[in-house]
């Protein structure tokens, strides 16, 4: 028998899908407006949820032909073992050239410097740009969204960059309706961010929809850890504790996945997609503010990291 | 059906409006514990008593320390009935750019209006911004009520008051509510204190009223991004051209015709990477197959065969210049329309219109932020509908062929005006 609230609730799942559906064919636009504009667009795929989406979508977008650009991670060689797994096999099950931006190649070579006991965060701006000039991308697809952070909420779709690969906040495009213009000077290029208008609980639920796998860690599970300026922070080889921290097993999942060095874990139970969809529905707590260390500095930490070519 | 909706505030903090945004994403309980304690931390630097709401949406360094909203930012929650997304933007003149950005994606625009004052010149500017990026609805939020006794006299004046600007900008739908943002009445729960008035509170208005349709009032027009064709072992000869449905309904066997060049065909297929379609409405992102081998790439514009616009190599258009440069006679362009970029020299630009009286006057040359009539030549045809009818194909930007900025938002007027 299908009573009040049975259709009560079948009307909210109708709208949530409708919704969904309508960020998808957004998402969709925007990826297709950049292959249909540039010469050598990349999309960084990292293994995280949400450049998982992303990748989703330009998988939808180009179907049933291939997706016509590469991927590219800049890796900072702090990494979790089964983001890593997760990207290689994901890149090769779609037949894609992953580009690896190396962050400790970077180190290497002298062109950026190390400095002891910080996160590797920042340094992948470096990388990121020396990758772009080597393989003359043009437009560099991000998975950022503007629900994220503040800096964030102000950035464009199409979202210019210098010689320099610097944001300037104050001199961006107005983006009207839905025409994005990435007309762009030799030595520029453009970030372009089709998931801006999605929030974390929008890509849960997306996730959920389409049935799309995702790295084991996002999910709850056993772990040793210990705490560090005020987040849980997983044992690792980069991450050994110090004198008078204390490691113990917990149950947790991670609900952003970056450097292993400046990214925390939460404790959590839900070991389901549907179980992180209720805890993220209900979670009091954003997930930068939860879970990363490095937009805890200062009010504007984010801002000034893109002003300097950062994601 | 779509349960997005894309809502657009503007306004300053004097009329409470970033109040009124923080109340509301409070008292849906969509702002989280970490942002509210960092908005108290920097109120406090600040030497505030209370929590700044607005430091929640004031973003960059220089809006934070000059207390001021100067870009467009975006806010999205989320109730269990729908979703939604906020541009916020300022309210004063000098930034009318960004109002007309927020508005040009928005469904609905809510005017908010401090009780104590009634209908002011930001007031009539928010309106006109509406009516002129054809926003379907508009919400009049009258604000501070507390402030006013809660009166039913002040607030049934400042609703006749506003009537009579919807009825002279041709706004066709206003719902007003009286609220008081500061204390929460009528914003997401009813309030006592306005026990006459019987309507909804803000949020269950934005929460039930009707998404415009975006498809305007014409046939189906699908702008081509690009052509999809795969010549793979499994599609060999698949060839879709891929858009997004700008405006009307395009169905499996409609006929198209193929604008600029004006060759016909008939819809055999909508796909989609989740299967295939019957039709698909306004906003859709699709892959359309045609009966017919024609030659159609990206800048083409497919359009319903019954009420295809003609191509056209002149324009009028209503602009409004978002860059620090001048639009004047002689000027050279590229002109942007759905997918198709063709250069565009201005003609004359014909007046200028006060955004706050709506009166027109000459004008030789428009600024940053001014709004006017300016008739376009193109060296290309291309086929447009008038804004009017048209949101999706009937809008259009001018940019610099040097730098490559966004020098103008424009509105087609009449496609075929000499």
């Amino acid at each position: 028998m299908t009573t009040i609230s049975d259709l009560h609730l079948e009307h909210l799942t109708d709208a949530r899908d409708a919704a969904l559906t309508a960020l998808e064919d957004e998402s969709i636009h925007i990826l297709r407006e950049v292959v249909g504009s540039f010469e050598r667009p990349v999309l960084l795929f990292s293994g995280g949820k949400d450049s998982i989406v992303m990748l989703r979508l330009a998988e939808k977008a180009f179907s049933p032909g291939r997706i016509p650009f590469p991927v590219m991670h800049v890796d900072t060689g702090h990494n979790f073992p089964e983001v890593i797994e997760f990207r290689d096999r994901r890149a090769a099950e779609l037949g894609l050239d992953l580009v690896v931006a190396s962050v400790q190649d970077a180190i290497d070579r002298g062109r950026i410097t190390e400095r002891p006991g910080q996160s590797r965060n920042p340094l992948q701006t470096v990388p990121l740009l020396d990758a772009i000039t080597e393989h003359r991308f043009d437009a560099v697809l991000g998975g950022a969204r503007r629900d994220e952070e503040k800096a964030r909420a102000k950035e464009r779709v199409f979202s210019i960059r210098d010689e320099f690969g610097q944001w300037d906040p104050r001199n961006q495009r107005p983006e009207l309706w839905d025409l994005y213009n990435g007309r762009i000077a030799p030595g520029e290029h453009v970030r372009v961010f089709p998931l801006s208008n999605w929030t974390e609980l929008d890509i849960w639920r997306y996730i959920a929809r389409d049935g799309i796998e995702v790295p084991s860690i996002y999910y709850a599970h056993e772990r040793e850890v210990f705490d560090r300026d005020g987040m849980v922070l997983a044992v690792t080889p980069f991450t050994p504790p110090r004198d008078g921290e204390q490691v113990r097993v917990e149950t947790v999942r991670y609900r952003t996945v970056g450097d292993a060095t400046c990214t925390g874990a939460v404790r959590s139970t839900a070991r389901t997609v549907d179980e992180v969809i209720a805890e993220t529905a209900t979670s009091r707590l954003t997930e930068r503010g939860a879970t990363r260390a490095d937009d805890r500095a200062s009010e504007a930490a984010m801002e000034d990291r893109k002003r300097e070519g950062y994601f | 059906m779509s349960d997005l909706l894309r809502v657009a505030t503007a306004g300053s903090v004097d009329d409470g409006k970033s109040t009124l945004i923080g109340r509301l994403l409070h008292d849906s309980k969509n702002v989280f514990a970490d942002q509210f304690d960092a908005v108290e931390a920097a109120s406090k630097r600040r030497g505030l008593d209370a929590a700044d709401l607005a430091l929640l949406t004031d973003g960059l360094r220089a809006e934070r320390e000059q207390g001021i909203t100067i870009d467009v930012a975006y806010r999205y929650f989320a109730t269990p009935r729908r979703t939604f997304v906020l541009a916020d933007t300022p309210g004063h003149v000098q930034y009318t750019r960004n109002m007309v950005t927020g508005a040009s994606t928005a469904d609905v625009a809510v005017v908010l209006v401090d009780a104590r004052h009634g209908l002011v010149e930001q007031s009539h500017r928010h309106a006109a911004v509406a009516a002129l990026l054809g926003v379907g609805h508009v919400v009049l939020a009258v604000n501070k009520m507390d402030l006013v006794d809660f009166s039913e006299e002040v607030y049934d004046r400042i609703v006749a008051d506003f009537d009579v600007l919807a009825l002279e900008l041709g706004i066709r739908s206003v719902t007003a509510i009286p609220l008081s943002a500061l204390h929460g009445d009528n914003v997401v729960e009813p309030s006592t204190n306005l026990g006459w008035y019987a309507g909804k509170t803000l949020l269950d208005h934005l929460e039930t009223v009707p998404v415009p349709p975006r498809g305007g009032s014409v046939g189906a027009r699908l702008p081509v991004q690009l052509v999809i064709r795969p010549r793979s072992a499994e599609h060999p000869d698949y060839r879709a051209y891929a858009g997004r449905v700008a405006a009307g309904t395009l169905r499996v066997g409609d006929e198209v015709v193929v604008l600029p060049s004006g060759r016909r065909s008939t819809v055999v297929g909508i796909d989609t990477h989740d299967g295939p379609l019957e039709e698909a409405g306004a906003g859709r992102s699709i892959a359309v197959r045609l009966a017919d081998d024609v030659d159609v790439s990206r800048g083409d514009l497919l359009a319903a065969a019954p009420d295809a616009p003609e191509p056209v190599r002149q324009l009028t258009g209503r602009v409004c210049v978002v860059a620090e440069r001048q639009v004047r006679a002689g000027d050279r362009f590229r002109l942007r329309a759905g997918t198709r970029e063709v250069r565009a020299i201005v003609g004359a630009v014909a007046d200028r219109l006060d955004v706050t009286t709506l009166r027109r006057t000459d004008a030789d040359a428009l600024e940053l932020n001014d709004i006017g009539d300016v008739t376009l030549r193109l060296a290309e045809p291309i086929a447009v509908d008038s804004y009017a009818v048209s949101r999706g194909t009937g809008s259009f930007l001018l940019v610099d062929e040097a730098t490559g900025a966004t020098v103008a938002a424009g509105m087609v007027e009449h496609p075929a005006a000499v």
